[in-house]
């Protein structure tokens, strides 16, 4: 297990150590600063042995956090506990830089007492742990109160406490999509696909039981031997998801077995789900590059963009990002639309337009300049992305339904506000503005 | 707040200044002093000065206050073991508190004081916390065990403190359960011959129970330790796998990898023919590729599994190429590692689009991982013939950059290509040329030198190409010396006329100015067969080269099953055994995959005995390495009957893998050497030619033989037990076992290649040994053996050999001898395959025998739990050539009379007395060699029982 625990800073000064297993020794800490942090050469692996003894790292911003241990653990698991402890630290007091980790010091070895015992991670879940561990000193607390929390934090529902009241009881559901698309130079799509999370805010009272429901094939197909006039109603009905993952309220084995998304949500923000589809992707752009060299100095970039669904809708805030060479000294802009500017400190061209309807197209031309340079340094050539905002999942992924019941409390599955935050090609159903769709379109042929 | 001001304090005299603040009479002072002494600690000052002064401070209701002390007490009592005492009854008093989490933080706090005077004092509060009515306390006191174990074991097992954790799986709160499942496996790596876990379908149930309950880290140590089980048949591996498979849509990436995990441990006792085989591997293969999706450290981890999972079960991951295609801001590490799975991945199916990936890849920025692509565009090559030609060309694109290291790795993989497609590619050679001159690493100056001494015929300047290197011949590397030297050898024996002057230079380089042994004798090897018989010379340096293997950097399998078991934890991203990089004996157990196991009513699959069986008995009666070895160097290797001569193979063989390659290691490697006659002696390996006519007759023989094994009609067999594993013999597994069938014995071998080359040369002798026991004829082994190969071999024995007594008598001592090795191994035969079919004595010849015998030599035997009646006895034991002579009922028992004759004459009677309804018989055996009763005795016990 987990033999000890180290945060530095970029020069490689110890802020945080703590140490669970006889085994790590105090040398073990300037081991990894001299081999790791004040290494010549570019970290070539997030795990290192060193002296029989193995270093799991991950770097926040500046900050090195270093996982240490002489056993064979579970390295998934130390990976997986280290993001949570950024997660844990973030939740705390915000972003994690060397001046937040100073300032409390005292907090985060009361959370790494907490949260990893022996080397053994333990409930780490911020909502149970603010309900005892808080930066105001230590609240006398009843017994009552004492056994909540324990039972809460060694409970089966380790992520929700007890006894919350709204007195308006709502509920956000949000889903976003990426389209990660590979084109060949010829504009062929070599691969594309969708990747979906599902974002929910939760602010229910007393412990609710949620079920959502989406338009999942699986289970359409399970029902639509009853109802199959529904599905012929409205063409695509139903999308194919490839694998999806889900926070840990979900309760797993039911979704094995009748694949229905149930659970007692965190309060707060969470993200409940993430899907992954490849079938049947409606790809809402399409992204024509053109680069030509005149000269050793001066590259030519025509990109045109095509949108690619119903003139009635309408995409938005669109941003393409044209990377540039890193040697390049000055870049000229022509576009047809919107507004484009070179951004020396990012090198890229920037592309914005405000919104754009279904079926047409756009374009931008870039004469770059470049600077005649003998640098080795080659430049990695990064993709046009481009960002925007649909009123349509490309996945065609739609919300089905989301049940809210509270067994105990007075209030019923209506009384529950729900903004549903989902894309959906019928618009009776758009009722609010639509999801934030950032699309990457990949094109590394450029 | 603002804490960051105690990290900043550095005047001098600040431990005094300390020590007056932590005296002070206000609250909030103390506690100021106490965060000051913690930020010093965490910098690596050193407060151990202050210690009782902190400790003074622990006597406190403020929480916050007594977790620092607790804190500082942790890292400092070690060092001052007395005076931590002081702290002990305010630990004992706390684990009384009302407070549950006052109680678990004593107890969490005392169990990290590693002073054993405070253990002691540990125990008590320590019983009353794992029997807490709040389930806070329990989940602590539960990871307080292993705390207590790490220190003084002994004393947790005087305790009883097992018992009680044991209990706690059964605990009704999930968390206590994982942390309690995670304590246990830990104490149980340290015990490996403990039954601790004590893991049985009760306990598996209340575990996968607790899965569905506990936090993402509960869920982890509960399929970590359920991974540990080895279900008693597919059923129950199936069921679990079926309550495992959830668990593959958990967002925690750790939980998912344990899962697949236990999956990929249980599926190898599944069959491959059950529907719920093929669906558990379609469900593998998502929950993989989304694991891509995480972090890339997570990433990271993930591929190193992919790659294990993708050698072990290719067919998981073979329609998701395109997931692995790196994306141009991943981290260079999960770039590296996402090429290695394409290039295991890539099949004539995809090749095209992993060939285009490639080319792109060889044009990136970071050295390292452009060397992999092209090296990876060579490997297509030869993995996927029809792709040869077009990597060839995008090979001859790349040199064409004339960037250094893209010429050098291009050319690198072009010699393996050109190996792999003789006479097909030749026609580059000209361009390879042109870029001599850039190569300054080892390895592709040795490459080219290679290509030129192997085409030499076609290259018009060869010759000057090579005296080129020869200039600063004392300056290369051993590799590019040895490469040298076998090209120009190479060159002179297709260009003998104008090339003599330069092939004297090269072997005085070689012989007289170099001080590396390895060139020396390679010299001088060449310089005796050219001066001795050039013919030879050339069937030996310009032999046929064998076949290169299309999968390179394959783990070997024994290990790579061993991995498979590590799925998720650091050896599975190391790629090495636990032992090879953890200290001690933690962890250290060798794991293994369960074998395929069927239940009763499925067929029996071929694995079962071999995998499992224990070595038994056999493993007593091996004599020592040494021993062995001593007796069997006398003897040579060659064929036991007269085979045809193959000498010329012989050394073409050896000769290939020395010089023609010139790669292999041969020669540092083999203790055997070539200085070793078994080397030049002829293997009599099987060359399919020579067999044809001669050998085929004989062959259906026995394949008419080995259909009726088994059945009544033969004498016993035995199941094959493994006689040599594949550890102890560089990948040859061999299992077997002895038949005898009508009158003519053999050995029924079973050989696997569990290592990476290929074998062939395959060749047998035995000791000498009591009954002559000799292989009458040669091994035969068809074709080469390729890694994961398996031939099953019946070698037909004689009992013509010489005989020399051994200890036991029924042992054999074995050599079996392959290209890469000699291995030898001991077993014991069972007696019954030497009884001969006309050991009939007639009744007046046994009764005077009986009578002659004296009584001296007679040997009384109990042979238990026997059901069988006396003619079954009687026809069994026919079946095995033991005959009854005559049969009498003396008051209600059978008496059988019979005899049996040994391959070397001797003779053996018995009597076999058989009380209906008791299933023990008497045997008493009476014989001139009295020395092989005990074994008789066994024949009969074998035959009967089976």
């Amino acid at each position: 297990m987990i033999g000890g625990l180290f945060i530095y800073n970029h020069k490689g000064e110890v802020l945080i150590s703590r140490v669970y297993r006889d085994d790590i020794g105090r040398n073990a800490v300037d081991a990894f600063r001299v081999n790791v942090i004040h290494a010549r050469q570019q970290v070539r692996s997030p795990v290192t042995n060193i002296a029989r003894t193995s270093f799991f790292h991950v770097k926040r911003s500046n900050i090195w956090l270093a996982a240490v241990t002489k056993q064979n653990v579970n390295a998934a698991m130390v990976f997986e506990f280290l993001y949570k402890m950024c997660d844990v630290m973030a939740a705390y007091f915000g972003k994690i830089s060397e001046e937040n980790i100073k300032n409390n010091f005292v907090l985060i070895y009361e959370l790494l007492d907490e949260i990893l015992d022996f080397g053994y991670p333990q409930n780490s879940e911020t909502g149970a742990l603010k309900t005892f561990i808080t930066q105001q000193g230590i609240k006398s607390q009843t017994k009552e109160e004492q056994s909540q929390i324990t039972s809460q934090v060694t409970g089966q529902i380790g992520w929700r406490r007890e006894g919350i009241k709204y007195r308006r009881n709502e509920l956000f559901l949000d889903v976003l999509e990426s389209v990660n698309l590979l084109m060949s130079p010829q504009g062929q799509v070599l691969s594309a696909h969708v990747s979906g999370r599902v974002v929910m805010k939760s602010y229910l009272s007393g412990m609710p039981e949620c079920k959502f429901g989406m338009n999942d094939k699986i289970v359409i197909e399970k029902q639509g031997k009853g109802t199959a006039d529904e599905t012929s109603k409205s063409g695509k009905q139903s999308i194919a998801i490839d694998d999806c993952t889900f926070h840990q309220c979900v309760r797993l084995s039911k979704f094995d077995s009748e694949r229905s998304i149930s659970f007692i949500p965190p309060d707060g923000e969470f993200e409940l789900m993430r899907y992954r589809t490849t079938k049947d992707i409606i790809l809402p752009f399409r992204v024509i590059p053109l680069v030509r060299e005149v000269g050793r100095t001066k590259l030519e970039v025509k990109v045109v963009i095509k949108s690619n669904f119903k003139p009635s809708l309408l995409a938005q805030k669109i941003e393409v990002r044209i990377p540039t060479p890193l040697n390049t000294s000055g870049v000229q802009v022509i576009c047809m639309k919107g507004k484009a500017k070179y951004k020396a400190s990012e090198n890229a061209i920037v592309w914005k337009i405000k919104r754009m309807a279904g079926m047409k197209e756009s374009q931008i031309s870039a004469e770059i300049e470049l600077l005649p340079t003998n640098d080795k340094k080659k430049w990695a050539r990064p993709p046009i992305s481009m960002n925007f905002e649909v009123p349509f999942a490309p996945s065609g992924l739609k919300v089905r339904y989301l049940k809210v019941f509270e067994p105990k409390l007075n209030y019923s599955d209506h009384d529950v506000i729900k903004w549903v935050w989902v894309p959906s090609a019928t618009t009776h159903q758009c009722l609010l503005p639509p999801a934030l769709l950032p699309a990457l379109c990949t094109s590394p042929r450029v | 707040m603002t804490d960051s001001k105690y990290f900043t304090t550095t005047k001098k005299g600040e431990i005094f200044e300390l020590k007056a603040e932590l005296n002070s009479d206000k609250k909030e002072k103390k506690k100021e002093a106490v965060k000051k002494v913690i930020a010093s600690m965490t910098v690596g000052k050193d407060v151990s000065a202050l210690f009782p002064d902190v400790v003074n401070c622990m006597q406190t209701d403020n929480l916050e206050l007594k977790k620092l002390v607790y804190l500082y007490l942790m890292n400092y009592a070690k060092s001052q073991p007395d005076m931590a005492i002081m702290a002990v009854n305010t630990f004992v008093k706390d684990c009384e508190d009302p407070n549950p989490l006052i109680r678990a933080l004593a107890v969490r706090t005392m169990g990290c004081i590693r002073v054993d005077k405070i253990t002691e004092y540990l125990c008590e509060p320590l019983r009353k916390c794992l029997k807490d009515e709040d389930p806070y306390v329990r989940k602590t006191a539960a990871v307080c065990v292993a705390k207590l174990h790490d220190i003084n074991a002994q004393l947790v097992e005087d305790q009883g403190f097992l018992d009680t954790l044991k209990d706690l799986i059964s605990d009704s709160n999930p968390m206590v359960v994982a942390n309690a499942v995670a304590a246990l496996s830990e104490i149980a790596e340290s015990h490996p011959s403990s039954n601790l876990l004590d893991l049985n379908p009760q306990s598996i149930n209340k575990l996968l129970t607790a899965l569905n309950e506990c936090t993402e880290w509960g869920q982890i140590f509960i399929l970590d330790c359920l991974a540990n089980y080895t279900p008693k048949d597919d059923r129950e591996a199936q069921s679990i796998c079926e309550r495992v498979t959830p668990r593959l849509s958990h967002a925690n990436s750790a939980v998912v990898l344990s899962a697949v995990k236990v999956l990929m441990k249980f599926m190898e006792m599944l069959s491959k023919d059950l529907d719920y085989y093929g669906t558990l591997l379609k469900k593998l293969a998502p929950p993989l590729v989304t694991l891509l999706s995480a972090e890339p450290e997570l990433q990271y981890v993930a591929l190193r599994n992919i790659n294990l999972i993708v050698q072990k079960r290719p067919e998981v991951l073979k329609h998701e190429m395109k997931v692995f295609f790196v994306k141009y801001n991943d981290p260079i590490y999960v770039k590296l590692e996402k090429l290695d799975i394409m290039i295991r991945l890539a099949s004539q199916a995809n090749i095209a689009q992993v060939l285009a990936e490639l080319k792109e890849y060889a044009t990136e920025v970071d050295v390292d991982f452009v060397r992999k692509a092209v090296r990876a565009i060579g490997r297509c090559a030869i993995k996927v013939e029809q792709s040869a030609e077009r990597c060839v060309s995008t090979l001859l694109d790349l040199i064409q950059t004339k960037v250094n290291y893209v010429v050098q790795e291009a050319i690198v993989v072009i010699k393996d290509i050109f190996r792999k497609y003789p006479n097909k590619y030749e026609s580059v050679i000209a361009t390879l040329c042109e870029n001599l001159d850039s190569l300054d690493e080892p390895e592709a100056r040795a490459a080219m030198i290679w290509i030129v001494g192997e085409y030499a015929e076609r290259i018009d300047n060869a010759d000057e190409l090579l005296e080129s290197f020869l200039e600063g011949f004392h300056d290369e590397s051993t590799q590019v010396q040895l490469q040298l030297l076998t090209a120009i050898v190479k060159l002179f024996l297709k260009k003998p006329t104008e090339t003599q002057e330069l092939v004297q230079q090269v072997l005085s380089l070689a012989t007289q100015d170099s001080d590396n042994p390895d060139l020396r004798d390679r010299g001088y090897i060449y310089w005796r067969l050219l001066s001795t018989d050039p013919v030879a010379a050339k069937e030996v340096v310009l032999a046929e080269k064998p076949l290169i293997s299309e999968e390179t950097d394959l783990i070997e399998p024994t290990l790579l099953d061993e991995l498979i078991c590590y799925i998720g934890t650091l050896a599975s991203v190391y790629h090495k055994p636990p032992s090879a990089f953890v200290e001690g004996g933690r962890g250290v157990v060798h794991k293994s995959l369960p074998p395929r196991t069927a239940s009763s009513e499925s067929t029996e699959s071929p694995e079962t005995a071999p995998a499992g069986a224990p070595p038994g008995e056999q493993l007593d009666t091996v004599p020592t390495q040494g021993d062995l070895l001593g007796d069997l160097l006398n003897l040579d290797l060659g064929p036991p009957v007269s085979g045809p001569p193959l000498a010329t193979s012989a050394v073409q063989m050896g000769a290939v893998d020395l010089l023609g390659g010139g790669l292999d290691s041969l020669m540092g490697d083999e203790p055997e050497g070539i200085g070793a006659p078994s080397f030049v002696a002829p293997p009599a390996a099987a060359v399919p030619a020579n067999l044809g006519a001669p050998m085929g007759s004989g062959l259906s023989d026995l394949f008419d033989l080995t259909s009726g094994v088994g059945t009544l009609s033969g004498s016993y067999v035995a199941p094959k037990a493994v006689w040599l594993p594949a550890m102890k013999a560089k990948g040859l597994e061999i299992s077997g076992t002895f038949t005898r069938q009508a009158g003519s014995i053999s050995m029924d071998l079973q050989l696997t290649n569990k290592a990476l080359q290929v074998m062939t040369d395959f060749a047998i002798q035995f000791n000498r040994n009591s009954f002559g026991l000799a292989p009458a004829a040669p091994l035969q082994v068809h074709a080469p053996l390729s890694p994961t190969q398996t031939v099953e071999i019946s070698l037909p024995l004689s009992t013509a050999g010489s005989v020399m007594k051994t200890e036991p008598l029924n042992s054999l001592q074995v050599a079996v001898k392959n290209n890469i090795d000699v291995f030898y191994f001991s077993t014991l035969y069972p007696l019954h395959i030497l009884f001969v079919e006309d050991g009939k004595m007639d009744r007046q010849v046994f009764l005077a025998t009986w009578k002659d015998i004296p009584n001296e030599n007679e040997a009384q035997f109990q042979i238990r739990d026997c059901p069988l009646n006396a003619e079954a006895v009687s026809s069994r034991l026919q079946s095995s050539s033991i005959f009854t002579v005559a049969r009498r009922n003396v008051e209600g028992q059978d008496m059988l009379y019979q005899s049996l004759k040994l391959t070397n004459g001797i003779w053996v009677l018995a009597e076999l007395r058989i009380q209906p309804g008791n299933p023990s018989f008497t045997l008493s055996l009476k014989c001139r060699a009295p020395e092989v009763s005990q074994h008789v005795y066994q024949a009969y016990e074998t035959i009967l029982k089976n």
